[in-house]
């Protein structure tokens, strides 16, 4: 029987298997940030370890930092504390950091990619549900706890149960104003949130194959949401031209041998799937969440289903909204551009392209928050910035920023707010607020009308 | 980690389903660097009202209830993956927690943290909570080695992997035990980079 793609890199890295038990698997690169690495520091000093492999590690200060007035010191107490901390710790154990103020500086699942530091066939972890994004590579990625944090300090090695294998297949092409946010939109209001619970999910087909590298992330960045381990995409020359010419990707002769090597990395024709999933690409058209959960979502054009249960009346309150209805045309005072699932060079330039020459609506607060310092700087250089400003939006400094309420960045309570990131929990963006999960497109219409709108209809 | 072999106590009843992890310890107390401290606000916004005076009617506010063992409705757990759920209730002193359903997750985390979480099957739950309800000065009695959970006339036996019983028996963790095969792992390093230079 053949392997899957998800099967070849786990096998790679098995160090050891405990009888009837979990097994040992290597971690390549861990990735950490302010919010779930200190404790994690603590515990090895408590126990006297050194770090196993500090230069497998990379820091970022990313989820509870300002996107305005970096130079300056973080105003609040507890989230200052955590970003110093970060700092000290890092310093005293040699963990390379890209700090506020460096300029490899961003979300830790943006910067990734973009230095050359995720690569094929690699395991990486890191202490963030959304780690699952750097399996657009086609390597084994996902979040871990605290406690998993601090074994992987202490071994380079995390004790685990082999997942089961999952496989999703869109084939056909994707009509016009349809993007890959909206296919893995699409994938988890099928599916729903559990579907992928203790599974591993490999993206496989022509829709994906097309895909840019910047796309696939966005899918695999959200397959964590419908409950799965993480997502896998097989690596061809999309990856190998992407990873190329990164800051710490391979060169020269090597790099020529890793990508023979990463060559071999997909499933076999005869390799077996504990479940499996067809879908059409031509049926996936721009999508729109409802609810209190990103399975909670529509074809922008359809209506909100009338279901009949308690907890989906419950996120129907939270919302304001009422089944059965439309949301074509409903106002919409916040939209934001941002976050690890859409806040790459690709999304803004696609925001952008719409956007040139229009205004946004006066009753619109538009933020743009770029990944990293360098896509923040790519923009600048490719004259986008310059557009979003004169549309009248808001450019700020690189972190997850109004993805979630943590940092300044919030939503008001009630307000609707059209986001590109993956979590629409109640009080997700800030206490009260009601969030709609979209596309980088959708995003920028809405923000240019004030209200959503018939995306397609509009294009055409 | 602490060693966990027995265990007498009291037991505190929290017969709601589906309590979720930000119900346990809310996101704006995730701010902190240590792991202490996170027990002063385990169930934060069930122990308090708004006014941050003490919710007389929940149950941690009830002088009848104390003890390391909390009995929980089904779902135990579910949500966010954050481990300070974990590390509120262990914090707080909690040692055991018995509930028919606990999210994986949570397990996880709680068994990484000294916090053993005991699944039993929904009616002996049921009973469970009705006598710890009614006469709190119960005592449970739980012991790991031989994989049981007693009170008043009703025991039961429970499942553990044997790996992670054997974690905590011995005060072990995953720390320990990765530290321990660290030459498996140097020799695995080596070799892989044997065979990448082919
Ligand atoms: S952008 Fe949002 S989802 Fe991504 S790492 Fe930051 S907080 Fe998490």
């Amino acid at each position: 029987m053949g392997k899957s793609l998800f099967e070849k890199v786990w096998d790679a890295h098995v160090v050891h298997t405990i009888e009837n038990g979990p097994q040992i698997l290597y971690i390549d690169k861990h990735l950490i940030h302010e919010v779930t690495s200190p404790q994690a520091f603590s515990e090895i000093e408590k126990r006297n370890l050194p770090l196993f492999r500090a230069n497998q590690i990379v820091a970022t200060a990313d989820h509870n930092v300002p996107t305005q007035n970096q130079h300056l010191p973080i105003k609040e107490a507890l989230s200052k504390k955590q970003v110093e901390t970060l700092t000290d710790n890092c310093k005293k154990y040699g963990v390379t950091l890209y700090g506020l103020g460096h300029p490899y500086q961003g979300i830790v699942h943006v910067i990734g990619p973009e230095l050359g530091i995720t690569q094929p066939g690699m395991t990486i972890v890191c202490g963030d549900s959304h780690t699952s994004t750097h399996g657009a590579f086609g390597s084994i990625a996902f979040g871990i706890g605290t406690s998993q944090v601090a074994q992987v300090f202490a071994s380079q090695c995390l004790l685990l149960d082999k997942p089961k294998k999952m496989r999703i297949s869109v084939s056909g092409k994707l009509k016009n104003g349809v993007l890959p946010k909206d296919v893995i939109l699409y994938i988890i209001a099928k599916l729903g949130t559990n579907a992928g619970t203790g599974f591993f999910v490999e993206f496989a087909g022509e829709v994906f194959e097309k895909m840019s590298m910047e796309g696939r992330m966005t899918v695999c960045n959200m397959s964590i949401e419908m409950g799965a381990r993480g997502g896998i995409i097989a690596p061809d020359k999309t990856t190998f031209d992407y990873v190329k010419g990164k800051e710490f990707a391979p060169k020269g002769e090597e790099l020529k041998a890793k990508i023979a090597y990463w060559k071999t990395l997909k499933s076999d024709a005869d390799a077996v799937f504990d479940k499996e999933y067809q879908f059409d690409g031509a049926d996936i058209a721009p999508m729109i969440t409802y609810g209190t959960n990103p399975g909670m979502g529509i074809k922008i054009t359809e209506k909100i289903p009338n279901l009949q249960d308690e907890s989906f009346d419950k996120a129907l309150v939270y919302m304001g909204l009422k089944k059965d209805t439309s949301l074509l045309g409903l106002p919409v005072n916040y939209v934001f551009i941002g976050s690890c699932t859409n806040s790459r060079i690709e999304d803004f330039r696609v925001a952008a392209s719409f956007i040139k020459g229009r205004k946004k609506a006066a009753n619109v607060n538009a933020l743009i928050v770029p990944g990293s310092q360098q896509i923040a700087k790519r923009i600048k250089e490719e004259g986008i910035q310059a557009i979003f400003e004169s549309a009248g939006f808001e450019i700020r400094q690189a972190g997850c920023s109004a993805c979630l309420g943590m940092n300044e960045d919030k939503i008001p309570a009630g307000e609707y707010c059209v986001s590109t990131s993956n979590r629409n929990f109640e009080g997700r963006q800030g206490p009260g607020a009601r969030t709609f999960l979209a596309s980088p497109l959708v995003a920028a219409i809405t923000a240019i009308e004030g209200k959503i709108v018939d995306v397609q209809q509009y294009l055409n | 980690m602490d060693k966990f072999m027995t265990l007498l106590s009291k037991a505190v009843p929290l017969p709601n389903q589906n309590v979720d992890t930000d119900q346990i310890i809310p996101a704006r107390f995730l701010k902190a660097t240590d792991r202490l401290g996170f027990g002063e606000n385990l169930f934060r916004d069930w122990r308090y009202n708004s006014d941050l005076f003490p919710n007389k009617s929940f149950v941690l506010n009830n002088p009848d209830y104390s003890g390391k063992i909390l009995v929980a409705g089904e779902n135990f757990g579910c949500g966010s993956s954050r481990e300070h759920a974990a590390w509120a209730l262990f914090d707080y002193g909690f040692r055991v927690i018995v509930s028919s359903f606990f999210a994986d997750i949570f397990k996880g985390n709680a068994l990484n943290n000294g916090l053993l979480p005991i699944t039993v099957p929904e009616d002996f739950l049921k009973k469970l909570l009705h006598t710890v309800t009614s006469y709190p000065d119960t005592l449970v009695t739980v012991n790991l080695v031989e994989q049981t959970l007693s009170y008043a006339n009703d025991s039961i036996t429970f499942d553990i992997n044997p790996y992670s019983k054997t974690c905590l028996i011995n005060g072990y963790d995953d720390i320990d035990f990765l530290v321990s095969k660290k030459e498996a792992i140097i020799a695995f390093e080596k070799n892989r980079a044997k065979e990448q230079s082919h």
